[in-house]
């Protein structure tokens, strides 16, 4: 061995020690090892005529397999007590993600709730989660139906034990959780945020976007005939108030008028305990509302016609019931004159017409969204 | 020659590598360690769960099942006038009167000094609050350790500062209990009330002193009765049987009261 030689190996160990040192500088969770188990990215395209998202993305890059992981955390019954009630027991798809027929829904044990189960679709632009607005951030929504004695009545370390523990027996299929956790984030760890951040990245991807409403919205006149074309208009007059913008809400809470049920739900107060939150919910977004009755917080109205009829003829009686929900009715319905919306027959068939147009097809039979099997619709 | 010159290159750049590893390390190397003991007392007697009665200042006894309280944003003050505020990361502590370890704070990394007194807040302020999943680590992860104490309103989202429940016969609930969960950070979108309260307590004449050969350990006694009886409120359990997110101002007041029930006892 010459001399050379030996120099240039101690050189080459020198390089090597280097590339030591500055690897272990980095954090170790940016650099993963790349392996062939690297979870595929996704990129999550925004519809070009929707606003910025408001969900953090690069906070949870979505990958193929963490959104498969998130499928079927959705559907498995796993996430309740009883092991039969998953999300999309009451969140589904080929509803755009609700509890279609079901004015207030059943969790474990056929036990009740007290509201009608919004969408989850379109949840990446929401500003603030369920009818309250309890809940701020999508990676912390499923910790409340998890923990509600009537949804799901469990509690999330629980569900990590049952996650962790592998294919359950009994189950209406087994699934390998830690072998999903694995592909989707490297290891087989099981912890809470990457059970929530899996969750979100299924929920991310419930876009809908592509209903006729939309085709006309990007200026395909020939999208809508007449008197959907009117209902467009009327609807611009009349609701786009509350129910702004693409997305068809404006992500405020108001008390629409309604007189309270026997359980007399207060609402947003019961967030903010701000009497003038009193009996005010969430506008919720129209998208889809063709196929999502009943209607309303409490799903007490079967169809649109009915929804419509409250607003033209129902918040004059409201007004008059002497309803304590009266002093916080909003200022937009509160016309001393003229309580409610004025609209005729023919205004309000239009306007359902142009709801109608708000269906869309291909979201809700996008065969990603759907049950992989594993799920209980009840 | 040039070889030889890139390897004195690669030496060197070696060296400035290894150093710049801990260029973020923000004190030197002089750094040592304190605990904290948070010993929740009644008045002049220890708490016991579950067993002895106690008596409020409006007269009513009362037992305690649960006390679990956040302590959080830790700062040390030195008898040189220099305060150390503890990396806010490291900063979050459950106390749980089931779990006597919880009871007992570390704060490292500690500034060699004799400190003379301690502020923390009792609560979870509002940023965290209101922060990332992936920022909700340890006690403020609402799905581990938090979960079998129940430290958090998922419908509200919010952790609950301060939970004391007991059973007393003044109770006018239909099982004879009463229910503290005192919480609400000061809202997200809209303002609530913030029930987050800085606590100073100072040492008296005594110095717990950070060296090399010592980890002083500061005992704090936690008075549950100042929990009844404060400059908030006389809290009457006949009265109030259960206060959480729902009455807020309520709550204030109670968190006014315990915002006085901690002590300083000795250091050793």
């Amino acid at each position: 061995m010459t001399t050379h030689t030996k120099y240039n190996r101690l050189f080459l160990m020198g390089v090597v020690i280097l590339a030591g040192i500055m690897a272990s500088c980095g954090n170790r969770e940016e650099l993963p090892e790349p392996t062939d188990q690297t979870p595929t990215p996704v990129e999550w395209k925004k519809p070009d005529h929707f606003p910025d998202p408001v969900y953090n993305f690069s906070a949870n890059p979505l990958t193929e397999e963490g959104i498969e992981l998130g499928r079927f955390l959705f559907y498995d019954g796993i996430l309740s007590r009883t092991n039969n009630i998953g999300c999309g027991t009451c969140h589904q798809p080929q509803v755009a993600f609700t509890h279609h027929g079901h004015e207030l829904s059943h969790g474990v044990d056929d036990l009740l709730g007290k509201r009608n189960t919004p969408s989850t679709q379109n949840l990446a632009w929401n500003t603030i989660f369920f009818w309250d607005g309890g809940v701020h951030d999508l990676d912390f929504v499923p910790f409340n139906p998890i923990g509600n004695e009537v949804e799901m009545d469990e509690t999330v370390p629980s569900i990590l034990e049952k996650l962790r523990a592998g294919p359950r027996q009994g189950a209406k299929m087994p699934v390998d959780y830690p072998k999903l956790f694995k592909k989707a984030f490297g290891t087989e760890e099981i912890n809470t945020e990457r059970m929530m951040k899996a969750l979100s990245q299924f929920m991310v991807t419930m876009v809908s976007a592509t209903s006729k409403y939309d085709f006309y919205l990007m200026g395909d006149q020939n999208a809508l005939n007449a008197q959907e074309k009117e209902g467009v208009l009327l609807f611009e007059q009349k609701c786009s108030s509350c129910h702004s913008g693409v997305l068809t809400t404006d992500f405020s809470f108001r008390n629409n008028g309604l007189i309270p049920l026997r359980i007399n739900d207060q609402g947003r107060f019961e967030v903010t305990a701000n009497e003038e939150d009193q009996y005010k919910f969430k506008v919720p977004s129209l998208r889809n509302v063709g196929i999502t009755g009943p209607y309303m917080h409490d799903g007490r109205y079967r169809s649109l016609n009915e929804v419509l009829d409250h607003y033209s003829k129902g918040i004059a009686l409201f007004v008059k019931s002497g309803s304590p929900a009266v002093k916080t009715l909003d200022p937009l319905l509160a016309d001393p004159e003229k309580p409610g919306i004025p609209l005729s027959e023919g205004e309000k068939q239009a306007i359902i017409a142009f709801l109608h147009t708000l269906t869309d097809e291909v979201f809700v039979k996008n065969p990603k969204f759907k049950d992989p099997g594993i799920g209980n619709a009840l | 020659m040039s070889l030889s010159i890139f390897r004195h290159l690669l030496l060197a750049t070696a060296v400035c590598l290894l150093f710049s590893c801990h260029k973020e390390d923000p004190t030197p190397l002089e750094t040592g360690s304190i605990h904290i003991e948070f010993d929740n007392v009644v008045g002049d007697e220890n708490l016991v769960l579950n067993g002895k009665t106690y008596t409020n200042a409006a007269g009513e006894e009362f037992i305690v099942s649960k006390l679990d309280y956040f302590v959080s944003n830790f700062v040390l003050f030195d008898d040189q006038g220099r305060s150390f505020t503890i990396p806010q990361d490291s900063s979050y502590f459950l106390i749980r009167e089931e779990e006597k370890k919880s009871q007992i704070v570390t704060l490292n990394n500690i500034p060699f000094a004799n400190y003379v007194a301690v502020e923390f807040m009792v609560g979870v302020d509002s940023a965290r609050s209101v922060s990332p999943i992936e920022k909700r680590k340890g006690v403020l992860d609402p799905g581990e350790d938090l979960g079998h104490s129940g430290m958090y309103w998922s419908w509200n989202s919010g952790y609950i500062f301060l939970k004391m429940e007991g059973s007393s016969e003044a109770a006018t609930s239909a099982n004879g209990k009463f229910y503290y969960h005192i919480g609400l950070f000061g809202g997200y979108s809209e303002p609530t009330v913030n029930n987050t309260r800085i606590v100073r307590v100072n040492f008296g004449e005594d110095k717990a002193s950070v060296s090399s050969t010592k980890i002083p350990q500061v005992h704090l006694f936690a008075d549950i009765l100042k929990i009844f009886d404060g400059p908030g409120t006389l809290l009457k359990i006949s009265e109030y049987n259960s206060i959480m997110g729902g009455q807020p101002d309520k709550a204030a007041q109670v968190a006014d009261n315990y915002k006085h029930m901690f002590t300083y006892d000795h250091t050793h």
